[in-house]
């Protein structure tokens, strides 16, 4: 849910669209213009035949405006009758108090008789600037907080709860889940083999969402995944794996490419790109992965250069193209991980309205009737 | 020549560097961890035993679960006085380390001599935003560290093993463990700086950009008998900026006890 009005000479100004960059860039009357049209966007999809709305958190950003992600999840449930609601996900180390996420969520599945599904995330490493949350301890808190709010979900209360960073005398959620035993947990994650671990334990077995990753990463972490199943005794089914990636269909592979390029390098080049000390302060990933990505950026440089929709496209990190085009990268896909989740970003950077809802139907009509088995 | 050895505290071992001889000067380093051994130190070490620890979780110790925060790593050199000796020290800390220093001499002053604050972080002055070195690239860090732009250029062209870096990122985790938030300060601490009872030298740059140079006021606020001492021309680390002009003050102020 980006903000597409931005004043990108302005936004040149900053090392991020993110947590650093002025408000008075944002224009609340351009902004309530975004949200309806984000909205409109988001209820038609359940008219296109989409099995899934799903929306996300972000703080302090021009890249996205749900910094309260329920609150669209919200509106979206009162405009849509079938389709699933899915907030992919909240941030859980971000917060002080995790029960109220467990209480947010109950009145969402309540309020939606049971379409809404959950995502519990640590955020990206610039939500850790934004809310002062110190990123050494965000591994910690998002475990405990993910104890506490399934317990809060699935115990009676009022019980105690006793962790390390999160003590409450009294858990007792009212209203409980409509969903038995709760709703469903999905993990979007850019992929670290610690995440996978915890996810695919038998105890959870929480699908799997892979974010903004080359398609080889895509591979790497759903077969990850897959692998980590099966030393724990049992096969990983389709259903519990996903790739989220922008994608965009037209008639043939040259329109695509040409309606979406403003989009996609917008996305990467403006929205996304942060210096490394943004995406990772230090905690946010263990020190020995963050040794790792220190050589990588002694090789690379300290400042990522910007990415084209030819890299993006060739490294599978967004797919564009005709409806057979996309449909092959996604079947290839699908071919080599055996996922059956596709989470398809139908708009991103400053893509249209008008665009938007052509990819949408382009994507309803011609791709995704054919994926489905 | 400075010793490099190991000292055990409970559980926790920590890499010592130590020279000289006579009554004790504890350093505790800032953020950046331990510092290498110079001519400031060396300064020091012709009058006074000399001892600079790494602070538990820095360079290659990233195991150090039990230090939480500043409140902890205070304790844990208060266990490490009492099994120092002999006798109390001259205690002086950097940075992050003069926060520690201020909170071990707000919770027990019996194994101090004297205090000496280098342009520490652990007081807040509201309205004056410190500078922000977790958001800082790394090149910008260097130059907002030091005024003298000649200096940063001359670290920055030093060449950097992986080790090194490895080490620095070490001290990047445990300074963020310490410091984050709130960023380089505690809140309590201001309402105990009376219990600070010896000497007390506050030294600062007065380019810091930091923590800047008048966040001096907050400590002459809390602690009435306090000296001040302001280095021109120099930024957040006068024992590498101002090696001498810092390490005059320091014996003058430490005086006649060597």
């Amino acid at each position: 849910m980006p903000y597409r009005p931005l004043d990108f000479a302005e936004r040149a100004k900053h090392r991020s669209a993110w947590v650093v960059l002025p408000n008075d860039l944002y224009d609340p009357r351009k902004g309530a213009d975004e949200y309806e049209s984000y909205l409109d966007q988001l209820t038609y999809a359940e008219k296109l035949g989409f099995d899934i709305i799903a929306v996300n958190e972000h703080h302090q950003t021009a890249y996205g405006m749900m910094p309260a992600p329920n609150l669209i999840a919200s509106a979206l449930i009162q405009r849509t009758k079938n389709a699933k609601i899915a907030i992919l996900g909240r941030a859980l180390p971000l917060v002080s108090n995790p029960i109220a996420i467990a209480e947010e969520f109950a009145m969402l599945d309540n309020l939606s008789r049971g379409r809404i599904i959950t995502g519990f995330v640590r955020g990206i490493g610039t939500e850790y600037h934004a809310t002062g949350i110190n990123p050494v301890f965000s591994h910690g808190r998002f475990h405990e907080a993910h104890d506490l709010i399934v317990a809060a979900w699935t115990k009676i209360g009022p019980f105690e709860f006793e962790g390390e960073h999160y003590n409450f005398r009294y858990v007792n959620l009212w209203p409980r889940p409509y969903q038995t035993p709760h709703p469903p947990i999905w993990i979007p994650s850019q992929g670290s083999s610690e995440t996978i671990k915890w996810a695919a334990a038998p105890e959870r077995k929480y699908p799997f969402l892979v974010t903004f990753s080359a398609a080889d990463l895509v591979t790497r972490y759903l077969n990850l995944y897959r692998e980590q199943a099966r030393s724990y005794g049992y096969e990983c089914s389709g259903d519990r794996l996903g790739w989220a990636a922008p994608i965009y269909v037209a008639d043939t592979d040259e329109r695509a490419k040409a309606e979406a390029k403003a989009g996609i390098e917008s996305l990467f080049n403006e929205y996304l790109a942060n210096p490394w000390e943004m995406l990772l302060p230090p905690g946010y990933t263990s020190l020995s992965s963050m040794k790792n990505t220190m050589k990588l950026r002694k090789s690379l440089g300290s400042r990522a250069r910007n990415q084209t929709i030819d890299d993006l496209m060739a490294s599978g990190t967004v797919v564009v193209g005709s409806p057979a085009t996309v449909r092959e990268k996604i079947e290839s896909m699908r071919e080599r991980t055996g996922l059956e989740i596709i989470v398809a970003m139908l708009q991103f950077g400053v893509l249209s309205d008008e665009l938007t809802r052509r990819n949408m139907e382009l994507f309803a009509t011609e791709v995704m009737p054919r994926l489905r088995r | 020549m400075q010793q490099d050895s190991t000292y055990q505290v409970g559980t926790i071992a920590v890499r010592l560097l130590s020279a000289g001889e006579g009554a004790t000067v504890l350093f505790l380093h800032g953020p950046g961890g331990l510092p290498a051994w110079s001519g400031f130190f060396e300064s020091l070490s012709k009058k006074f035993r000399v001892i600079v620890p790494e602070h538990p979780g820095f360079g290659t110790d990233a195991h150090a679960e039990c230090i939480r925060d500043v409140a902890d790593l205070a304790m844990y050199y208060l266990d490490f006085l009492d099994g120092l000796g002999p006798g109390p020290v001259h205690l002086i800390g950097h940075s992050l380390g003069g926060w520690v220093a201020a909170e071990l001499a707000t919770r027990n002053c019996t194994q101090l001599k004297s205090l000496t604050l280098i342009a520490p972080a652990g007081l807040r002055v509201k309205g004056v935003p410190m500078g922000d070195n977790f958001i800082w690239l790394p090149e910008e860090l260097t130059r907002n560290l030091y005024h003298d732009q000649r200096l940063a250029d001359e670290i920055l062209t030093r060449p950097i093993t992986d080790e090194d870096a490895d080490r620095q990122l070490t001290n990047r985790f445990m300074a963020a463990r310490l410091g984050w938030q709130p960023r380089w300060f505690s809140p309590r601490l201001s309402q105990w700086l009376h219990r600070i009872t010896v000497p007390i030298l506050l030294i600062w740059g007065r380019e810091d950009q930091l923590i800047p140079s008048s966040y001096a006021t907050a400590w002459e606020n809390g602690i009435p008998h306090l000296g001040s001492y302001l280095i021109a021309g120099c930024g957040h680390v006068p024992f590498v900026e101002k090696p001498a002009e810092t390490a005059r003050a320091i014996l003058e102020f430490l005086g006649s006890d060597a």
